[in-house]
């Protein structure tokens, strides 16, 4: 499992930019907000965890197919899968190296990307600790999206319209979060749920996953 | 004799070509009542007025909606468990009837919500609910057009359908946590104290009843056709060998 989890990441580091792409398109985003909405500074701040919350989520949508896509047509995944690892290990932990490369970058630029949407002062926290909890989730969902079509033609597209819909409850109990954080009110109950998706999606999700990926590769 | 028989397509094409006639009638004639019944024969409501009429159209479809999904989910597990192909097909001939089902529930709640709450739309938790079911709706009929392979197909989208239920209801709580609602409580239940007032309760039982007779027509029929055009693929092939 480490060995994976190694050639993973060593492969979205080393091999054709995926691994920074997520991170720019969400600084993109961020920056055509202002653009979009106006520069005044207490719209920015009204709207601020709930934009870097949503741009997260489609930084993530972004890199997903790479999770399982190379690997299915260079023909590793078909050795993975008879491999003694359980393809649900497999599958969770590519969801890790995704989350790792993916989700772990993006949580640690959207305080800095806060400060260009003048999030107020007690939100930086709360939106660090709403994303850090919530992006795991993003990827293992963001995972069995992959699984769905990684052996379609025009897969991209078909993933959005079904992830986009699975992402709805943890986008809500992110976003939330992060806005009560901001506000300076109580986020205990919406980052309690929002562990408790994160936790539920890790533990059920990689065997949904796993069971769509045996029927691709059969 | 059992209900598994009806698995094997044959014995279901013969059973649904029987009953078919008779429940596309029944459910004309619960509808023509049920409607007619609600529309002319009973009473303006005192504080809405005429428009309360649209909820024989409203609560029906928002019931079929949620109803269709749960048909989806059993039959989807019943592929999975007992590898029946009608019942992967009957999935399959159900959704656009329940994504159906739930635009006009949207449509009808929106010319409903107008003049009652002054907007067409609100964020309201079961407006919102609704509108993420029709999502998972459109992408669970987008898998089945994508995948060639139609066991493949199927396979992927009952499995859709298992984790889409699990998320669904999900985003049904989580809206209520986000958003308070304008919506009216459930006022049809059988253990409520106060429901709905008779006159207008037995209309709507009637045309209740004409949409589930409805929808398991349009489900026969959808399910016979998705098997005739498997058969007449099957068919062709074999042609296209020989």
């Amino acid at each position: 499992m480490r060995a994976l989890l190694w050639r993973d990441l060593r492969l979205a580091v080393r091999a054709g930019g995926g691994f920074g792409l997520g991170l720019a398109f969400f600084l993109i985003v961020t920056v055509l907000v202002p653009f979009a909405v106006g520069p005044q500074t207490g719209r920015l701040a009204s709207i601020a965890p709930g934009i870097l919350w949503l741009g997260a989520l489609l930084a993530c949508l972004l890199s997903l197919d790479r999770i399982f896509a190379l690997d299915f047509e260079d023909g590793s995944l078909d050795l993975l899968a008879t491999a003694p690892l359980p393809l649900e290990g497999v599958v969770a932990v590519k969801a890790l190296a995704h989350w790792f490369t993916t989700g772990l970058p993006l949580v640690a630029a959207a305080p800095a990307l806060g400060v260009l949407l003048s999030l107020p002062g007690p939100g930086f926290f709360w939106l660090f600790l709403s994303l850090l909890i919530g992006t795991p989730a993003l990827s293992v969902i963001g995972a069995f999206g992959a699984a769905l079509t990684v052996g379609l033609k025009r897969g991209g597209l078909l993933m959005s319209l079904l992830v986009l819909p699975l992402y709805v409850p943890t986008l809500i109990f992110g976003a939330e979060a992060a806005r009560r954080g901001a506000e300076g009110l109580a986020v205990e109950t919406p980052l309690m749920l929002l562990g408790g998706i994160s936790a539920g999606a890790l533990a059920l999700l990689p065997f949904a996953s796993a069971a769509v990926l045996r029927v691709s590769l059969r | 004799m059992s209900l598994w028989e009806y698995a094997n397509p044959v014995r279901f094409i013969r059973l649904t070509d029987r009953v078919l006639p008779a429940l596309s009638g029944a459910a004309v004639l619960c509808l023509v009542v049920g409607l007619v019944w609600g529309f002319f024969f009973t009473p303006d409501d005192y504080r809405q007025g005429s428009t309360v009429k649209i909820i024989y159209l409203h609560v029906p479809a928002a019931l079929m909606a949620i109803n269709a999904w749960l048909m989806m989910l059993v039959a989807s597990l019943i592929w999975i468990v007992r590898r029946h192909h009608v019942s992967a097909l009957a999935a399959r001939a159900a959704a656009p009837v329940g994504a159906t089902m739930t635009v006009i529930a949207l449509a009808t709640g929106a010319i409903w919500g107008q003049p009652m709450w002054g907007t067409w739309w609100a964020w309201d938790p079961r407006l919102t609910s609704f509108l993420i079911l029709f999502l998972f709706y459109l992408g669970y009929m987008a898998l089945w057009e994508a995948i060639e392979n139609d066991d493949a197909a199927a396979d992927l989208t009952s499995i859709l359908c298992l984790v889409g239920s699990v998320f669904a209801l999900l985003s049904r709580y989580a809206v209520n946590f986000w958003n308070q609602g304008l919506h009216q409580g459930a006022s049809l239940s059988l253990d409520a104290e106060e429901n709905v007032a008779d006159v207008f309760w037995l209309p709507l039982l009637v045309c209740i009843a004409g949409f589930v007779l409805l929808f398991v027509a349009l489900v026969f029929l959808r399910t016979q056709t998705e098997i005739r055009a498997r058969r007449m693929r099957a068919i062709l092939a074999r042609e296209r060998m020989a």
